[in-house]
């Protein structure tokens, strides 16, 4: 498992006339981690959406180590190396956690045992492994992110997409969450974008930062740049001249 | 052998020896069976395996059918008829039919999935296909039109042709039946079983994670109507006569749907359990109904009976048995 280069090029589209995301460029060099954040509303799952293959840009490119993805099918996204989680976890809720996993792993490996050997593996790590044979409905919250993220690993992604993953995790949690993403990209250099909220999180992991607001990207800088900056500021904050 | 193994790898020795028990009682029944209980036993056979061919759909990859008449209807009335009008016996005329029900399979889920149709909307996709075809097969004069098609009634037993007695017909649906078991086990056992039950429990999800959604849906799709009318010739060879409006009929549809659900969706042995709830049932009530002289008492208890199953089991009956007899698969 290796990363891939992600470059989105000028990439916009729009729901009936309404203007969900226009004109967004940026990159995420192999291996990197970086965040994409912004207001409720901004855009951000509709721009991993058009990663992943849910929806199809209007205009612009996707493409993944110079290689086209915008426009394939989601499972063809998933071939190309994609991953993902959904913002709204889901999770196949009337099978165990086991097979859940397994279902991810079946796209590489064909034979379900060797799927399910590699899916324990990735348990292990995820720290799920005690609760394999649970039903992924019997799973608090905390969990069933932690089996969406091993869902999307066991593909064996180049590019992970987080969406608010730490979104309901206590403060401990996310620390474990973050130690487990860290590790995992050092270990095998999978690049990933996260869209989060939780700020904790973003510092401890982007390298970058990606902004954007009413669909338009507004900032890209390190972490230490966009806490800084004014346009990022005025639209979290408001216009310190106008208050 | 290996295959065998993989099949049933993680069962335990308890439900493998009590499978091949019910597996030996059932070859043995026809010696000590009397004609009557012998053709309530064919009834729930014949219902176990249709049952089975629509739980590929419904149970594992989460379609719901409610026409599926259609293809045993279609597989009927083309073996039916190649022998009718041709003497083609029907171990050569149910490829013909079988094919014919794939194509109406892949072309009803076609339209279905491709343009995604979920739920009761393609539910009331495949209804109009059924009750269409019925309304042509009433004016098409090479099946009878709607005065019916009836194969020549012939006791000497005649495997070859599919002519004979209950015993006969019995021991071909049990073939069915269990090979339609061991199929569905492996089925599941596959990547493509697993795909289904992915694409049950979320579509989106599993499309997330590498499944061909649409593809996936069309081979259950054609699996099941292939497997189903297997079931349409052998119904129509055992029963001699064919009329659209009850090979066709909506109530049939209805019918093919109630094992599986009574007996646990998605599950393996639930359309065989639940063919013998209803059909036990049934039969019970039939005959209170005659005791009493009562007329249409056997609809009004039959219905509370499911209505109560239903309301009691809602996963069906067969996933509360299997646990209370310690039957099942060990945790791997």
């Amino acid at each position: 498992m290796t990363g891939a280069r992600l470059d989105l090029d000028g990439i916009g589209k729009s729901f009936r006339g309404l203007r969900a995301v226009h004109d967004v460029s940026f990159s995420v060099p192999a291996g990197a981690i970086h965040a994409l954040i912004g207001p409720n509303g901004a855009g951000k799952t509709t721009i991993f959406n058009m990663i992943a293959g849910v929806l199809t840009p209007d205009v612009g490119t996707v493409t993944l180590d110079g290689r086209v993805i915008s426009g394939l099918r989601p499972d063809k996204a998933c071939d190309a190396g994609v991953g993902r989680t959904f913002q709204l976890v889901k999770p196949f809720m009337g099978l165990s956690v086991l097979e859940n996993v397994t279902i991810g792993a079946l796209h590489r490996r064909r034979d379900p045992a060797d799927a399910r050997a590699s899916a324990a593996a990735i348990l292990e790590r995820l720290g799920l492994f005690g609760r394999r044979h649970q039903l992924a409905k019997n799973l608090t919250l905390p969990d069933r992110k932690r089996l969406e993220v091993a869902r999307a690993l066991a593909t064996e992604p180049k590019l992970l997409l987080l969406d608010e993953v730490m979104a309901g995790l206590r403060p401990t949690e996310i620390d474990v969450m973050v130690a487990f993403l860290r590790e995992l990209n050092r270990q095998s250099g999978l690049t990933i974008l996260l869209i989060e909220h939780v700020m904790r999180a973003v510092m401890a992991l982007a390298a970058d930062v990606v902004v954007v607001s009413y669909g338009e990207k507004i900032a890209h800088g390190t972490p230490q740049e966009i806490a800084r900056h004014p346009a990022v500021l005025d639209v979290y904050l408001g216009d310190p001249e106008a208050a | 052998m290996n295959a065998l193994r993989r099949l049933t790898g993680n069962c335990t020795p308890r439900t493998l020896w009590s499978l091949a028990a019910l597996l030996l009682l059932l070859l043995l029944a026809p010696a000590f069976l009397g004609k009557y209980w012998l053709s309530v036993l064919i009834l729930i056979l014949y219902f176990a395996y249709v049952g089975q061919a629509w739980n590929i759909v419904m149970g594992f990859a989460g379609q719901l059918s409610l026409g599926h008449a259609l293809y045993a209807g279609l597989g009927g009335y083309i073996a039916a008829g190649l022998f009718f009008h041709y003497g083609i016996g029907p171990w050569a005329g149910l490829f013909a039919a079988v094919a014919a029900a794939a194509l109406a399979g892949a072309i009803v889920g076609y339209l279905g999935f491709r343009f995604s149709l979920a739920g009761v909307y393609f539910a009331l996709l495949t209804i109009a296909f059924s009750e269409f075809t019925r309304i042509g097969f009433e004016h098409w004069s090479w099946a009878g039109g709607s005065g019916g098609l009836f194969l020549k009634v012939d006791a000497a037993s005649n495997l070859l042709d599919l002519r004979g007695g209950p015993v006969m017909f019995y021991y071909v649906i049990l073939a069915l039946a269990a090979g339609a078991l061991v199929l569905c086990r492996a089925l599941l056992e596959s990547r493509l079983g697993r795909y289904w039950l992915a694409i049950r429990e979320d579509a989106e999800a599993a499309q997330a994670v590498g499944v061909p959604v649409l593809r996936c849906k069309m081979l259950a799709m054609v699996i099941s109507a292939a497997l189903t009318a297997l079931a349409g010739v052998w119904n129509a060879f055992y029963y001699n006569n064919l009329f659209p409006e009850t090979a066709f009929a909506m109530s049939r549809s209805i019918e093919i749907t109630l094992a599986p659900i009574i007996g646990g969706l998605g599950t393996l042995f639930g359309p065989f359990v639940g063919a013998v709830v209803l059909t036990g049932l049934g039969e019970a009530f039939t005959d209170a109904g005659d005791a009493l002289g009562i007329p249409g008492i056997k609809q009004i208890f039959y219905g509370l009976a499911l209505l109560v199953i239903v309301m009691f089991r809602p996963a069906g009956v067969w996933p509360w048995l299997s646990a209370r007899l310690g039957l099942g698969e060990r945790t791997p």
